[in-house]
This record gives C-alpha cells, sequence and structure tokens, in this order.
C-alpha cells in the first residue's frame, strides 16, 4: 500500500475532539455523557480573570461499554486553555473515578479510561487546580485495585505537569507517535535550568527524549500505536481484557533505584542510554 | 472579554440541542437550545472587545431572507473569524435538523 | 541564590529525636520511626544534598532518587505494617522548593519516580496508615504532588515562607502572559491563586493551621505543640475513612463539591 493510500484508510484519533474521542473508544450506542456541557458547570475563575470559558470545562465523562465492560472514560480538550485541569474539570475526572471505585465495591466492575491530553494545572486555577490533581492521584490508586486504569496519550497536546504523574500511576498506558510525555514542559526547564541543559526550540532533541516512541522503547508505556481510531479502539479493549497487571510500573522502585544506581551522571544523557538502562534484563 | 446579547424574529422551536467547536485559539463554541416560539436569542461571550457591531451584521446577514428556527444560542467565542463563525452556526443549525 | 533551607532537615531532627533512622535510602530522603505519645510514626523529610548525583536536585528538589526513595521508605513501613491492626502514622515532613527540571530528569522519566512515590503514600492511605502532611517551608507543585498531597491530613505552620502554589512567580507570570505585579494583583482577589498559606487555608484543604516561635530551628515548646497536634490529626483520621474527602466543603471550593453531587446523581 502506497503512504497516501494507508492515509486514506487510517480514521486520525489525534483530530478528534475530547467527545468524539470518548464515542469512539466506547462500543456502538453506549456513550452517555455526564454533567455535559448544557448542565453548564464552568469554571467559576476564568471569567473573573477575562478568560472566556468553555461550557464543559474542558473535561468529557461518559459512562458506557468497551467490548461489554462497564468503564467510565475521562477525555481532556486539549483545545480549550491547553488541555489544563481546573476546579471543574478536575473534580469531574476526580469524582467519576471515585465513583467507578465505589461501584467496585458493590460488585459492579467499572473500569476507567483517560484521554490524557493537558500541560497539567490550569494556572489561572492554581492551587484548586493542583488540589483536583492530588485527588485524581488517589481516585486512581484506589480504583486500580479493582479494575484496571488505562491512559491514552495521544497527541498533539501531549501529558505535563501533574498529570504525567497521573499518567504513570495507570495500569496501562498507551501512546502514539504523536504523543509527548513529561513532568516538565520545555519552556520551563529551559528557564529554569537553561538552554544547555535543554533547549526548547530543539524540536528533535525534544521528540528523542519524550515522544511517544522513545516512552514506549524504554519501558515508560505499554503500548505503542497508531494515530487510528480502530487501532486505539482495539488496543485499549486488549488492555481491558487483560486485566490488572501483576504489579503497576509506579510500584517499582526497587528495580528503577537499581537502574539509577547503575547510570554515569558525569556526562549528559541520550536517548540511546535511556533505552539500554531501562531495557536491560530484568533481575 | 464581553457578554452581548442579540435577538431575533424566528420560527417554531425544534425539538433537539446540539453543540459544535471548542473555545480554542481562532474558534467559538456554540450550545443550540429550543426557545421560545417566534424568538431567536442569542448570547455571545467573546474574548474580544468592542466586537458587537461586527456580530450584528453577521447575524443580520446569516438570517437575511429567512426565518431562523426559535432557538436559544449561547457562543462562546475566543476570537474566530467571522468566517469560522458562520461555519459553526451552520454546522449546529444543521445538527438539529434545521437550515 | 539563597541558601537551602534546613527548615525541613530541622523538623524531622527535632520529630525524630531518638528514633532509629532507616537506613538504605538515598542521601536526600530522610526516614525515621519514632513515637507521637504513644502512636508509633515514621518521620519522612527530602533534605538537600549538595552530593547528590544528579546535578539539578541537589538543593531539595524532588527528582528522580527522590521520588523512588520516597516510595521505598514509605512501601518499607506498609510491608512492616502489613500483619498489625495499629499501622504506623506516617509524617510528611515538607519543606520542597520544586520538583527537578533537568534533561536527565525528564529523559529517565521523573514523572515516573514522581508516580512512585504518589502510589506508595496513596497506598500507604489506603492500607489504614494514618498519613499526616505538616508544611513547614515550600510546597510546590509536582513536589508537594510527590511529597505531601496524598496525606489524610494537612497541617501547616503560619509564617510568610510556607507557601503551596503549582508554579513559581516568576514561572507562572510567564506562562500566563502578565507581569510578575498583575499576578500578584490578580493572587489577591482570586483565592487559587494567591501564594500565602491563609489563603491556601481559604480552600478548605487545610485541616489545621498553627504558630510557633522558631520556624527555622524549633524550640521545646514549638516541638511540644506540633507534636500535639500531629497527635490529634492522627487520632481523628483513626475516626474517620481512608479518603481524601475531608478536603472538601469550603465555600471556595464549592464547585469541587457541587461536581461531585451531580456526577452521583446521574452516574
Amino acid at each position: 500500500m502506497t503512504d497516501s493510500a494507508r492515509l486514506l484508510k487510517q480514521h486520525s484519533f489525534v483530530e478528534l475532539g475530547a467527545r468524539q474521542r470518548a464515542r469512539a473508544l466506547l462500543d456502538e450506542g453506549s456513550f452517555r455523557e455526564l454533567i455535559d456541557p448544557f448542565a453548564r458547570i464552568t469554571s467559576p475563575w476564568l471569567a473573573k480573570q477575562g478568560v472566556v470559558p468553555q461550557a464543559d470545562d474542558g473535561v468529557v465523562v461518559a459512562k458506557g461499554s468497551i467490548g461489554g465492560q462497564p468503564v467510565v472514560i475521562c477525555a481532556i480538550e486539549g483545545a480549550f486553555q491547553g488541555g489544563s485541569m481546573g476546579e471543574v474539570g478536575g473534580a469531574k475526572m476526580a469524582g467519576a473515578l471515585e465513583l467507578a471505585a465505589d461501584d467496585n465495591r458493590n460488585g459492579i466492575p467499572t473500569a476507567a479510561v483517560l484521554l490524557l491530553e493537558t500541560g497539567g494545572v490550569r494556572l489561572q486555577e492554581a492551587n484548586l487546580g493542583l488540589a483536583a490533581i492530588a485527588e485524581i492521584h488517589a481516585a486512581i490508586v484506589d480504583l486500580r485495585r479493582y479494575q484496571p486504569v488505562i491512559g491514552v496519550v495521544a497527541g498533539s497536546v501531549g501529558c505535563f505537569g501533574g498529570m504525567s504523574i497521573a499518567a504513570g500511576l495507570c495500569s496501562y498506558l498507551v501512546v502514539t507517535r504523536e504523543a509527548r510525555l513529561g513532568l516538565n514542559g520545555p519552556q520551563v526547564i529551559e528557564q529554569e535550568a537553561g538552554i544547555e541543559e535543554y533547549d526548547s526550540r530543539d524540536r528533535p532533541f525534544i521528540w528523542s527524549l519524550t515522544g511517544g516512541e522513545q516512552r514506549f522503547a524504554s519501558g515508560l508505556a505499554d503500548a505503542y500505536v497508531a494515530d487510528d481510531i480502530k487501532a486505539i479502539q482495539q488496543q485499549v479493549e486488549d488492555l481491558l481484557h487483560k486485566g490488572k497487571p501483576e504489579q503497576e510500573r509506579s510500584g517499582q522502585y526497587a528495580l528503577f533505584l537499581q537502574r539509577l544506581a547503575e547510570l554515569d551522571t558525569s556526562t549528559q544523557i541520550d536517548p540511546a542510554a535511556v533505552r539500554s538502562l531501562y531495557q536491560g534484563e530484568q533481575p | 472579554m464581553e457578554t452581548l446579547s442579540f435577538e431575533f424574529p424566528a420560527g417554531q422551536p425544534p425539538v433537539g440541542r446540539a453543540l459544535v467547536g471548542c473555545v480554542g485559539s481562532g474558534d467559538l463554541e456554540v450550545l443550540l437550545e429550543p426557545g421560545l416560539p417566534g424568538k431567536l436569542t442569542i448570547q455571545v461571550l467573546t474574548s474580544v472587545n468592542g466586537s458587537s457591531a461586527r456580530w450584528q451584521h453577521l447575524f443580520e446577514r446569516m438570517f437575511d431572507g429567512q426565518t431562523p428556527p426559535a432557538l436559544s444560542i449561547d457562543i462562546h467565542d475566543f476570537g474566530a473569524t467571522p468566517g469560522v463563525v458562520r461555519l459553526r452556526l451552520e454546522q449546529g443549525f444543521e445538527e438539529i435538523g434545521h437550515d | 541564590m539563597k541558601g537551602n533551607s534546613t527548615r525541613g532537615l530541622n523538623w524531622f531532627n527535632a520529630l525524630s529525636a531518638g528514633a532509629a533512622e532507616v537506613v538504605g535510602l538515598p542521601t536526600s530522603i530522610k526516614a525515621a520511626d519514632g513515637q507521637l505519645g504513644d502512636q508509633p510514626a515514621r518521620f519522612l523529610a527530602v533534605v538537600a544534598d549538595p552530593e547528590n548525583r544528579f546535578p539539578r536536585a541537589q538543593t531539595g528538589e524532588v527528582g528522580l532518587l527522590e521520588g523512588w526513595g520516597l516510595a521505598k521508605a514509605v512501601d518499607a513501613a506498609i510491608e512492616l505494617d502489613q500483619q498489625n491492626s495499629n499501622k504506623r502514622a506516617l509524617i510528611a515532613i515538607i519543606d520542597v522548593p520544586s520538583q527537578a527540571y533537568g534533561r536527565r530528569e525528564e529523559a529517565l522519566g521523573i514523572h515516573q519516580a514522581l508516580a512512585g512515590a504518589v502510589d506508595a503514600y496513596a497506598r500507604a492511605r489506603l492500607a489504614g496508615h494514618p498519613v499526616i502532611g505538616l508544611l513547614v517551608g515550600k510546597a510546590m507543585s509536582g513536589a508537594f504532588l510527590a511529597h505531601g498531597y496524598q496525606a489524610n491530613r494537612l497541617i501547616a505552620l503560619r509564617d510568610p515562607g510556607v507557601m503551596v502554589h503549582a508554579m513559581g512567580k516568576a514561572s507562572a507570570a510567564r506562562v500566563t502572559l502578565r507581569s510578575v505585579e498583575e499576578l500578584e494583583k490578580l493572587a489577591a482577589s482570586i483565592a487559587p491563586m494567591a501564594y500565602d498559606i491563609d489563603s491556601y487555608a481559604g480552600l478548605g484543604l487545610l485541616w489545621e493551621t498553627l504558630s510557633v516561635g522558631q520556624i527555622e530551628q524549633p524550640s521545646a515548646a514549638d516541638i511540644a505543640a506540633v507534636q500535639e497536634c500531629l497527635i490529634a490529626a492522627v487520632k481523628d483520621v483513626q475516626g474517620s475513612g481512608h479518603g481524601l474527602s475531608s478536603r472538601l466543603g469550603a465555600h471556595n471550593r464549592a464547585a469541587s463539591s457541587k461536581v461531585r453531587e451531580l456526577l452521583r446523581a446521574q452516574w
């Protein structure tokens, strides 16, 4: 197949908005949105600062099923305020995960899928965004005791700040080539550490360290898929079927501390060094 | 940022409601819901100040020579061009089954 | 540059006086098993290590070793108490200026290291360990998420040097395209934007605030007052659930409760 033929056959997931993404992953006809935009629960803080709010505050919460299993999807709209987490959007995600955990304690096996396109805390709601993210973390760790919590970073915003920690807490993490994943945004690192340390305008350099392909190749993501609706849907369904992992990545401090102890930190690091350090033989 | 209100004569309210667009750079979000018979009301919250006349003209041109459905429309605008506004509104009308 | 903060270390030493230090941790992670009244407690702090192998984490930042090191220190407490019904309290002494910003950090997945710390603290809480966060200095952004923000109860000392925020002022101004002056003006009227501890308390996220005489180098009276408060917090936790719901309810955080109510109704 030629490249253009493949492109025509492929249906981009990255190009979809948050609501369309949630709909695309759920079994046909099962999508039901909670606190939809017509409920108009918008940010109480943005308008006070002269920033136009969005009716859903940039987070779509939908219940439904995937391959017959009950799931709740929380999808972040990356196009609104860079996918930043404010009080309302953060509470939507935290609250949905809390209710999914309650479901499991009541015998309903609800799992969760998080579609992460976010720069992290919305700075106009600073401490309430940060507080909400702490609650999202708490809820992921609670729910994941019962059912998988699957994170998907498709692109194009990527996943940063406190929400990259949320990605790190997920039972499984799915990335595409368009994904980037990291704690700190390039500009902030350059500002704090200098251009020698991190050149925020050197895009190939940044992608080589934090892009989806590299994260998967160094074992910091569980699946690497094409930007294709069907491929991503199938991958999420497969991981749901797999059930909980034996051990979550975030519980593997012994392995990571051991690997970090082996690293020579007298020289600067490159992508290949990360891959070989993290993908060496498992003890 | 400013809030603007507009009202136009209209026909009957539709059954459904629709949401199109997103409050992204150069884009807008439009929420369309059934309104009172005979009335089309539009609330615009926009990041661009002093744009009231521009919106008025845009709506007048759009509804010129036709009777729009009775709707209550909410717009959250993040600096969309008139072309994008028109496109989104047309999408919205199509989704609720009128044009 | 200002010298490294030693508040965290000083409070750690004061509260864990006579306690057995946990060995096998990175130098920047302090952990010790002591007592709070008759309640066993593990005290935890992140401190500056000028010799840190990771140069971007030498002044008290939470970096790769610190995230995974906290995970190890906390997880070890869960293991030790697996068979005990009276789980030791975990006291996170919080004086963390920021997460570490660097090339190695991003490349090696600092987000995953911080997730390791969050994971351990959250699991400890769910396992029934009372987890208390004691803010004695800065509690910034990712560093606070990794060290303290999973606590059942948060206690802050009243002092201008105690502050919680998502980003330092200079960076926050740049990202939101404002001047530092504009940012400070906004922070005065928008509670979640503020850096001071009273505004933060107004969000309902703190269980208690208290004043001490010498925050940098606590006196015997300061230590006694804080111990008393920690003991009360542990008791409060033991009489309630393992979640974070006690943080909800403040007027300035009404939307967080409203959203949960609506979700529950529509679930």
